[in-house]
């Protein structure tokens, strides 16, 4: 889903690198199964080391291409981290998508770094214990030129900030939250429904950081007040991975999220 | 100096090694009479079989898999889910 938007939105003049996932299974032998963008794929650990790499290679060559880079939350969060921080450091020209299911779905859904609080996955059959890792203000704390987040129940804003990304030099990471009907176990039809309640109960904002500068998404605006948030239960109920949470856990989450907001909000001050 | 073989890029389904994905579906979606061609079943189909031609949404069978994201996404509820015979 998320990549056919990404496709309406960059347009030509791309080269892929896929790091291991879901993604690298769509595709298969040539010429009929394959992407219509010059695709490579890599292991979790080298994506943005490969990147840095190829968008070298094609400066030299004097071909203004842009690189992306598709990885999942493992591949971002926990194995690729390393690699990802370093680039990000050297400030390497090219786009970084993280592609958010919250858990390491193409395996058998076992918890990732990025799994939220109180979800039940094979690996934590009585919900994990440990809250989600922040990776886009990880991601700040780089100095990078561009940092995004967005949800595939608005494919409007997610395609205009690939499309900003795109004019823009440097290191550039956007977070996608993709919903998955089997991990997160609810029916394939809603998805697109969950990606919006997500935003809606504002479990995931919507924010995009140019040079240093918050700018909350119109989406995610309501939440910056805590009384206009829709509350977190309507997102939770929809999904089975919930069903094992009690009312501190509740309680945790939603302190999370509050936790979350007001970072945010100390931020755009500064 | 471009990647010249590259084309717009919406994505359509091509038949790939599994054949036609059209038979793995257990319902199709049918368009009513009550859609408006807002185009908002087209920006969320994951398999890119939907689209409007003329004012009215049409799908395209042979590659539909039933997942029934158009008929969640539609704003005037447009899109019925049937099941398959």
């Amino acid at each position: 889903m998320t990549m056919r938007m990404m496709g309406m939105a960059l347009g030509n003049n791309v080269a892929l690198i896929v790091v291991a996932g879901c993604s690298s299974v769509i595709q298969g032998m040539g010429p009929k199964n394959s992407y219509g963008y010059p695709a490579l794929n890599i292991a979790f650990a080298a994506g943005p080391a490969a990147a840095s790499g190829m968008w070298r290679a094609f400066k030299q060559r004097n071909k203004d291409v842009t690189v992306v880079v598709w990885a999942g939350d493992g591949g971002t969060a926990d194995i690729g981290f390393a690699s990802l921080s370093g680039a990000a450091e050297r400030n390497e020209n090219f786009i970084y998508v993280c592609v958010d299911n919250e858990a390491y779905m193409n395996s058998g859904g076992q918890r990732s770094g990025s799994t939220p609080h109180g979800a039940v996955t094979p690996t934590t059959p009585e919900g994990k214990k440990e809250n989600k890792k922040e990776l886009l203000f990880l991601m700040l704390d780089h100095h990078v030129p561009y940092a995004a987040t967005a949800s595939v129940g608005y494919p409007h804003d997610l395609m205009d900030k690939l499309r900003r990304a795109k004019t823009i030099e440097g290191f550039r990471y956007l977070q996608v939250l993709t919903p998955d009907p089997y991990g997160w176990l609810f029916d394939p039809s809603r998805t697109a429904e969950v990606g919006k309640l997500a935003v809606q109960t504002c479990y995931w904002p919507l924010l995009e950081v140019v040079n240093g500068r918050v700018q909350v998404s119109n989406e995610s605006l309501h939440c910056l007040r805590k009384e206009t948030r829709r509350p977190l239960r309507d997102f939770l109920s929809v999904q089975g991975r919930y069903k094992r949470l009690n009312d501190q856990d509740y309680k945790e989450l939603e302190s999370y999220v509050d936790y979350t907001w007001d970072r945010i909000l100390k931020l755009m001050r500064t | 100096m471009s990647l010249e073989y590259q084309v717009f890029p919406v994505s359509t389904p091509a038949e790939g090694a599994g054949g036609k994905t059209g038979n793995w579906r257990t319902v199709r979606p049918v368009v009513t009479d009550r859609c408006i061609g807002c185009n908002a079943c087209f920006l969320w189909c994951p398999e890119g079989t939907i689209g409007v031609v003329g004012r009215k949404a049409k799908v395209y069978y042979e590659y539909c898999k039933g997942c029934g994201v158009c008929a969640n996404v539609c704003p005037v509820k447009a899109i019925e889910m049937v099941m398959e015979q």
